[in-house]
């Protein structure tokens, strides 16, 4: 059985970063990942059960990762050798139990929540993150029974999905797929979460202006979080800045009220808000901007457009970023990260609901399996990063690996 | 020997290639045999002596009007009201009309004792002046005493305080416009009358007047129903203009209009070519052709486009008459047409035009695309008296490289225009409606307009509902040699050659189709018969 497998090995990690200068993710070959054997990763305990990963994407952050782009913050939370693949979808072979203590047979399908709080860790009792569902802000990512590792996929002893050994999932972290789902509708459940995560989490008002830079994976499950799950209660207008053409196309198609290129951002929010403008900032702006991108200039264009006391929603995983914070601390701009999933209540009176709960709400209602662009098997995994990497420019969302048939081709 | 009138070629087997105008550049083009080229007449002669001209007008005003002089006394507010920077096309070589005729009013002020006196520029929605621009036009004299102590001011359409709203004409439109003006003694406003359209009413109704105002005029429905707005009796622009002219006058706003009118010698001797029809270039017009195209082909886009807006045109004055609005102005239209006019027999299915850099509204600046549309299809489409050149459902063929490319200082609001509106739709009657409002009153847009150099937030959509009568009636409008993405926001087809929009252009009037290029500038007007 074979897994990319992510190893600590200086060498490669520089070589890979040198690479990524020419482009995400054309460091692949010469980097710290490797198509490897492996055995399946061992049950570390009760209430772990075994899931065959049958589609599982790649993301922002992997990229991040692979190219030697990502934070040393994460150092300590992480743990090597592992294998990447937090966005999976797969089968349990031999059954299980989801989050909610229902009993799974072998054969269905389901997907993680793959941030390893304390009940994976076998951590009693709970920290209050955890304790209160907002397992995403556990304060114990390195301790317990299992190695550091903040989610499934950067942890030695998990496994991840990027491998035909399959991975290991504690019964928290397991959600029955609906037989309505697609395998595409379910990789994509993750990502989907995040956004509402984010969404739900950036305190919109009714009539606000809400802009939503970045068109990618996470950008686009924004705009359909905010049109699934906030606007139906809360009237906003959404704006998205959205560089290639096929994302503005797919923004429309999700609802977006405004959809242009990142460019132009600034002038849809300037004309939305009656804004003017001073000095290259408005002096008004939009509620809330969702920075779905996580770079420098994406963080100072958010700055430059929001209101003061707006926020500014970090959706993108951001790196060490050199960044002029004046104006956030002239405007009094609220700056908040928006970290994976816990639990939701889209409007104070409804009931909280997982994350994931919702965002496969959302999945259905926007048919976000549709942003899967294409699908590579393992042994082509330097195409596939490669693609992953060149998303935008080349057409295509989200890219994935298939392991259902180890002689797939990309779609 | 006097001056040739305008000419109207048949094209065959022996005729040398056109010249069209490709903004900053030219083209050359061999047209089909059986096409026809539409020359402009040879420019008049201009007044030998325009001060004894300008004197003799002031003091023979037509119609029911006295004399300068006996409506001038000491203790009177007088104000001197003129055109802006839209005219005259290229700017003109000093000293321009509107400072000869404004010296001698001010001669005629001083001589009568009248010490309250202001000069307002009248630019309705349009930037404002910068002040090398206002030099040119005023001459350093006129500037120096009156600028430096606040008597020379531009028309602020958005200042409530400097604004009167004077009534509504018999069919609803409101009246509003510069109150200094309004509470004059008297109005003097001064005239460049470049085309038909300019002038009369429409100078004080519209050149003074706010958006509250202009938007009775100012829409896709008037301009649909203006056939063209060279031809005043044909025009709802104009008869709304003149309603609320009347309204003005009633009000007991007194005028004195002084109307100027310029001969064609648009370019100067190194454009020579530019005057002339190709079968009669001289060696040293094709050297000059040769040299020029040559020369703007190593040119970066920028430099071109400082070289070309340098340019300041020979015209000079060809007459001034002054008096009562609408008296003066009869005379002005004639003579107009009689510089410009050039009968023209039947339509043609295909209409092609060279588009140059400059149309009233980028004075110094750029032709953005918006710009490029209402040069090719509000203004030369629009040159004509009778029938439109192109047959209904014909194509319009206009040829220019159309940059998707905007001055940020002077067209803000078409930046935002282009990218939102014509993004959602381009017809004129949508785009007002769902647009045209928040535009205009955009508080941002409203600043840069009255404190910096901006054209009006609702400024472009007035350029786009210029294109509404063409728009209506041809069945499509090709551009040669633009950026595609720019002429499909526009909503045109583009084609790399002339050749291929023919080609195109088949497909929409059909096979052996009549073709008819407009030769201008320098400006001509069709009297299609």
């Amino acid at each position: 059985m074979k897994a990319l497998v992510f190893e600590r090995n200086l060498p490669r990690f520089a070589a890979s970063r040198v690479a990524s200068v020419f482009g995400s993710g054309r460091g692949a070959g010469i980097g710290p990942l490797q198509l490897l054997d492996v055995d399946p990763p061992e049950l570390p305990g009760e209430a772990w059960y075994r899931l065959r990963p049958t589609l599982s994407g790649i993301c922002g952050s992997d990229l991040a990762t692979l190219d030697g782009r990502s934070s040393r913050y994460f150092e300590d939370i992480v743990s090597f050798p592992f294998v990447p693949g937090h966005e999976v979808v797969g089968i349990l072979e031999d059954g299980g139990v989801d989050h909610a203590g229902t009993s799974l047979p072998a054969g269905t399908r389901a997907v993680i929540e793959p941030v390893l709080g304390c009940a994976p860790r076998h951590i009693e009792p709970h920290c209050p993150a955890c304790a209160s569902g907002q397992n995403g802000l556990c304060g114990n990512l390195a301790l317990g029974d299992l190695a550091p590792g903040l989610q499934t996929g950067f942890c030695a002893d998990t496994g991840g999905g990027w491998s035909t050994a399959g991975l290991v999932a504690h019964s928290g972290q397991l959600y029955a797929v609906p037989d309505s789902f697609s395998d595409e509708d379910a990789v994509v459940i993750e990502p989907t979460a995040c956004a509402v995560h984010a969404a739900l989490g950036a305190s919109i008002t009714a009539g606000d202006t809400v802009a939503v830079l970045g068109a990618g994976t996470l950008g686009l499950a924004t705009v359909a979080a905010l049109v699934e799950v906030v606007r139906p209660t809360t009237p906003c207008v959404i704006l998205v800045g959205a560089k290639h053409s096929h994302q503005r196309d797919l923004a429309e198609k999700l609802g977006a009220d405004i959809v242009v290129p990142p460019d132009q951002l600034p002038r849809a929010v300037r004309r939305e808000s009656g804004s003017l403008v001073l000095a290259g900032r408005l002096t008004g702006g939009a509620d809330v901007v969702f920075d779905c991108v996580g770079s420098a200039e994406s963080l100072t264009q958010a700055m430059a457009m929001v209101r003061p006391r707006g926020r500014v929603v970090l959706v993108g995983m951001p790196g060490k970023l050199h960044v002029d914070l004046a104006p956030l601390w002239h405007r009094e701009i609220q700056l908040v990260g928006a970290y994976a999933y816990g639990v939701e209540s889209p409007t104070p009176a409804a009931p909280a609901r997982r994350t994931f709960a919702v965002a496969m709400d959302v999945v259905a209602a926007a048919a976000l399996g549709s942003l899967v662009s294409a699908t590579y098997p393992l042994d082509r995994y330097e195409e596939a990063v490669a693609h992953a990497g060149a998303a935008g420019r080349r057409g295509a969302v989200k890219v994935a690996f298939d392991l259902r048939n180890r002689k797939g081709r990309p779609r | 020997m006097s001056p040739r009138p305008g000419f109207v070629l048949d094209v065959d087997r022996s005729t040398p290639p056109t010249l069209f105008w490709h903004g900053e550049r030219f083209r050359l083009e061999r047209l089909p045999e059986g096409s026809r080229v539409i020359y402009a007449p040879e420019p008049l002669d201009p007044l030998t002596d325009p001060s004894t001209a300008i004197r003799h007008a002031l003091l023979n005003p037509l119609g029911d009007r006295e004399p300068l002089p006996a409506l001038l006394f000491p203790g009177m507010r007088l104000t001197i009201a003129f055109d802006d920077i839209s005219l005259p096309l290229p700017p003109m070589e000093r000293p321009d009309n509107r400072q000869l005729v404004i010296e001698q009013v001010l001669d005629l002020a001083a001589e009568a004792g009248v010490d309250d006196v202001e000069l307002i520029v009248a630019l309705a929605l349009h930037r404002r002046m910068t002040e090398a621009e206002l030099r040119h036009a005023l001459g350093d004299r006129i500037y120096d005493a009156f600028a430096p102590n606040g008597l020379l001011t531009q028309h602020d359409a958005e200042d409530p305080s400097a604004l009167v709203h004077l009534g509504l004409t018999d069919q609803g439109e409101d009246v509003e416009i510069n109150k200094r003006a309004a509470e004059s003694d008297l109005l003097v406003y001064v005239n460049i009358n470049l085309v038909a359209m300019d002038g009369g009413h429409k100078s004080v109704a519209t050149g003074l007047a706010s958006y509250k105002s202009l938007r009775h005029h100012h829409n896709p429905q008037t301009m649909q129903h203006s056939r063209s707005f060279m031809d005043q009796h044909r025009s709802e622009l104009h008869s709304s203009n003149w309603r609320m002219g009347k309204l003005i006058a009633d009000s007991g706003v007194t005028i004195f209009q002084i109307e100027t009118n310029l001969n064609t010698n648009t370019f100067p001797s190194q454009f020579g070519f530019l005057q002339k029809r190709e079968w009669e270039w001289s060696a040293k017009d094709r050297l000059g052709y040769l040299g020029v195209s040559k020369a703007l082909d190593r040119t970066p886009p920028k430099l071109a486009r400082q070289i070309f807006h340098s340019i300041k045109a020979p015209h000079r004055m060809t007459a001034v008459q002054a008096g009562e609005v609408e008296a003066v102005h009869a005379v002005t239209t004639e003579n107009v047409w009689k510089q410009q006019g050039v009968v023209v027999e039947g339509q043609t299915d295909i209409l092609t035009m060279g588009l140059p850099y400059i149309s009233p509204y980028n004075v110094n600046s750029i032709l953005n695309p918006i710009l490029v549309a209402c040069l090719g299809l509000g203004y030369f489409f629009n040159l004509y008296r009778g029938k439109p050149l192109v047959r209904e459902g014909g194509v319009v063929i206009m040829s220019h490289p159309t940059a998707w490319e905007f001055n940020p200082v002077h067209h803000p609001s078409y930046i935002d225009f282009f990218e939102q509106v014509l993004s959602e739709t381009t017809d004129p009657i949508e785009v007002a409606k769902g647009y045209e409002e928040s535009f205009a009153t955009d508080p941002w847009y409203i600043h840069l307009y009255r404190t910096g150099h901006a054209y009006h937030g609702v400024h472009p959509f007035y350029m786009w509902y210029w294109c509404a009568h063409a728009l209506q009636h041809v069945g499509a409008v090709i551009i040669v040699g633009g950026d595609p993405a720019a002429v499909h926001r526009l909503g045109f087809r583009a084609a790399s050659t002339l050749t291929d929009a023919l080609e195109m252009a088949k497909d929409v009037v059909g096979p052996s189709p009549t073709l008819t290029h407009l030769h201008a500038p320098p400006i001509l007007m069709a009297d299609v018969q």
